[in-house]
């Protein structure tokens, strides 16, 4: 697989404030590439760099190897763009925001006009195709900003949290079209705080404190040495009274850290202890154990040992 | 290629814009008319029936006669007769009137045994061009009663007569003077504000963001954010020039289709000139400032109301680097004098180079990059 977005130690400051610091990684082609971190870690620099809206101070990336610094207007030919905030013109309809698009791009007469249908189409917002895009509620406005960036059937899409702020339904919606522009060869760059989003992703960056933390497939961070110590183990308890559970679990001998997980709770714990421990705990305090057993990290696991190692390390230093 | 795809599409966008915001346009396009009406009668520099007291401690033939001859300029409208000295400068300071004319108690005697007499006029120097005014007319007064006195001759005719003849402007109307400035600078201030806008709003709204990521040129950007509203601009000015003919009657003298030529160059100066602005700018506020920092010295030094002859040298060389100093030219030129290219194509080059010189400024100054 060649590598379709390659950055290499791209920094950016904005006066003494180094928002991103020497990020290094490359993006597959076709892939669907998840960005994560908290905020104002750097994500949505990042992305500004990659877009040649922003210059990097020192570093560089190269987009389908064009180079950002030198070739940013040739690379925006081939990207699309979908911000975090919605800025598209709230005075047009859904389909002049389209065909000004569309015409920005060169798209012009019978493909302009085969172009808005499809992406029309796709996002499922021809009917509201009349409508003001000022007037449209959240999810339909992401559906149409989506729709702008795909109309010129760009190789990279770049989406700057494409789902914050839209109900489940349509954040369900809008990761069925980012699959299917997946399958069609696109390559997917999201930013997103949801770590269901990124189990969806085909790989993922974590980005913590302007560095870059850990990047690759979610089944590879998992198996990070990192967050599974040699002696520790991860397991997965549920209890019918899980909060008094969680507090018990916590004080048992044995137990590095647990947190509630669904309707579960995740535990990380020095190898021996095991389900009889774990039932001992609980008795103590008058709550039944009701299923126990040996897990994976979940990649939520994966980016807090992560970002507590660091900070570790960071107050050692 | 590039330039000419995203200056169609930023054309049919900021249509699109003008046209789902019709009372922006409507304001546009009323408030200059409204402008021109109210401006247009309201200055007025002819000075006429100042309102005048008059003590007069004489009460003779001569003084009477002396009272006649300066209402007679009509200048001068008596409203007040004062009983004394303390009374007539009070009727300055309280503003009844603005000049006060004393004639003391032997001026029909010395004007009779020759020793001469005189009379004193007070003039309120709170407004200069009154005051100005009103010495003048109040020394050709007392000239003429000088003369009339010493030669006691018939004084119809005096030996030397001047005949100053007014050319283009033979009533020595105001309005003729000043309409066609106040079409310039009317024209100035809704053009600048109106591409002031453009950009800044962009930023203002976010629009921006999305707006950078693609391949657009900037020059497209900003020739098609100033097209649009050229069309607009034009359209005003056609009826601001409608309303110049017909409502204060002055007349263009010289060719119609040069005018509108200009009116043309003007347009894409000004509309520039907010562009400048509005790459500036970081928000709709500054961008406010900004355009009224310009329209100042516009009002001021582009000759609209004061001679720029008369200015201070830096002044005067300051007055050159606005375009409107050039477009009033222009106007009053072709409009009053009847002038053609051949004597104004000076001022019409000047007018040219600013332009192209200040779009190609806001498209350099223009970043693709975010700050």
């Amino acid at each position: 697989m060649s590598e379709i977005i390659k950055l290499d130690k791209l920094t950016r400051k904005f006066g003494s404030m180094t928002a991103v610091k020497d990020v290094s990684f490359g993006v597959e082609k076709g892939s669907i590439f998840g960005f994560l971190g908290p905020n104002g870690s750097g994500k949505s620099t990042v992305i500004r760099m990659l877009c040649g809206l922003l210059e990097p101070t020192s570093g560089d990336a190269w987009l389908d190897g064009a180079s950002v610094r030198e070739n940013s207007e040739r690379i925006k030919g081939n990207i699309g763009y979908m911000s975090q905030s919605f800025s598209l013109y709230r005075d047009l309809t859904v389909q002049e925001n389209l065909a000004f698009y569309g015409k920005i791009y060169g798209l012009r007469r019978e493909r302009l006009r085969k172009r808005i249908e499809e992406s029309m189409e796709l996002s499922g917002i021809t009917s509201k195709r009349k409508q003001l895009s000022g007037t449209l509620s959240g999810g339909w406005k992401q559906r149409l900003a989506l729709a702008c960036s795909m109309l010129h059937e760009p190789g990279i899409i770049f989406l700057d949290e494409p789902t914050a702020g839209i109900d489940p339904v349509a954040r369900r919606d809008l990761w069925e079209l980012l699959f299917q522009l997946s399958k069609e060869g696109v390559t997917l760059f999201v930013t997103t705080h949801y770590m269901d989003e990124a189990e969806r992703c085909t790989h993922i960056g974590y980005i913590f404190l302007s560095e870059l933390m850990v990047c690759g497939k979610p089944a590879e961070l998992k198996i990070l040495p990192e967050v599974t110590p040699a002696g520790t183990v991860w397991l997965e308890a549920s209890s019918d009274r899980i909060t008094q559970a969680l507090s018990l679990i916590k004080k048992a001998p044995g137990v590095l850290d647990a947190t509630i997980f669904g309707e579960s709770i995740h535990i990380r714990a020095r190898e021996g202890f095991g389900e009889r421990e774990a039932a001992r705990a609980l008795e103590a305090g008058g709550v039944s154990l009701e299923s126990f057993r040996a897990v994976k990290p979940s990649l939520e696991d994966v980016f807090v040992s992560l970002t507590r190692e660091r900070l570790k390390a960071r107050g050692a230093a | 290629m590039n330039f000419l795809t995203t200056f169609s599409a930023i054309v049919f966008k900021e249509a699109l814009h003008l046209r789902r915001d019709p009372v922006t346009l409507v304001v546009t396009i009323a408030i200059p008319i409204f402008q021109l009406i109210v401006f247009g009668y309201a200055i007025d520099m002819e000075v006429k029936n100042i309102p005048t007291a008059v003590f007069d401690a004489d009460r003779r033939a001569g003084s009477r006669e002396l009272i006649a001859a300066l209402a007679n300029t009509e200048y001068f409208d008596f409203k007040e007769n004062a009983s004394s000295e303390a009374e007539l400068r009070e009727a300055i300071v309280s503003g009844r009137a603005r000049v006060g004319i004393h004639i003391p108690p032997d001026f029909t005697a010395g004007a009779l045994n020759g020793s001469g007499s005189s009379f004193q006029a007070l003039v309120d120097g709170s407004d200069s061009t009154v005051a100005m005014q009103a010495v003048n007319v109040v020394n050709s007064v007392g000239l003429m009663q000088s003369v009339k006195q010493m030669g006691r001759v018939d004084i119809e005719k005096l030996p030397v007569d001047a005949r100053p003849r007014v050319l283009f402007n033979p009533d020595l109307k105001s309005a003729n003077f000043f309409v066609p400035g106040l079409v310039g600078l009317i024209m100035q201030i809704v053009t600048v504000f109106l591409t002031a806008f453009a950009v800044v709003r962009e930023k203002e709204n976010g629009t921006i963001e999305t707006l950078l990521a693609t391949p657009l040129s900037r020059g497209g950007l900003m020739l098609g954010k100033l097209v649009p509203y050229a069309f607009v601009g034009f359209f005003e000015i056609c009826v601001v020039l409608t309303l110049m003919r017909f409502v204060f009657g002055v007349r263009v003298n010289g060719d119609i289709g040069l005018l509108l030529l200009m009116c043309f160059v003007f347009l894409f100066t000004a509309l520039g000139l907010g562009l400048l602005i509005s790459t500036a700018a970081k928000n709709q506020a500054q961008a406010m400032q900004m355009a009224l920092l310009v329209m100042l010295p516009s009002v001021l030094l582009s000759g609209f109301v004061f001679p720029r002859e008369s200015m201070p040298a830096i002044i005067y060389y300051f007055s050159f680097l606005i375009p409107l100093t050039y477009f009033i030219e222009i106007l009053r030129g072709i409009i009053l004098r009847g002038a053609d290219l051949s004597s104004l194509w000076s001022q019409a080059l000047a007018l040219a180079v600013y332009g192209a010189a200040i779009l190609s400024l806001s498209t350099l100054r223009f970043s693709k990059k975010l700050s």
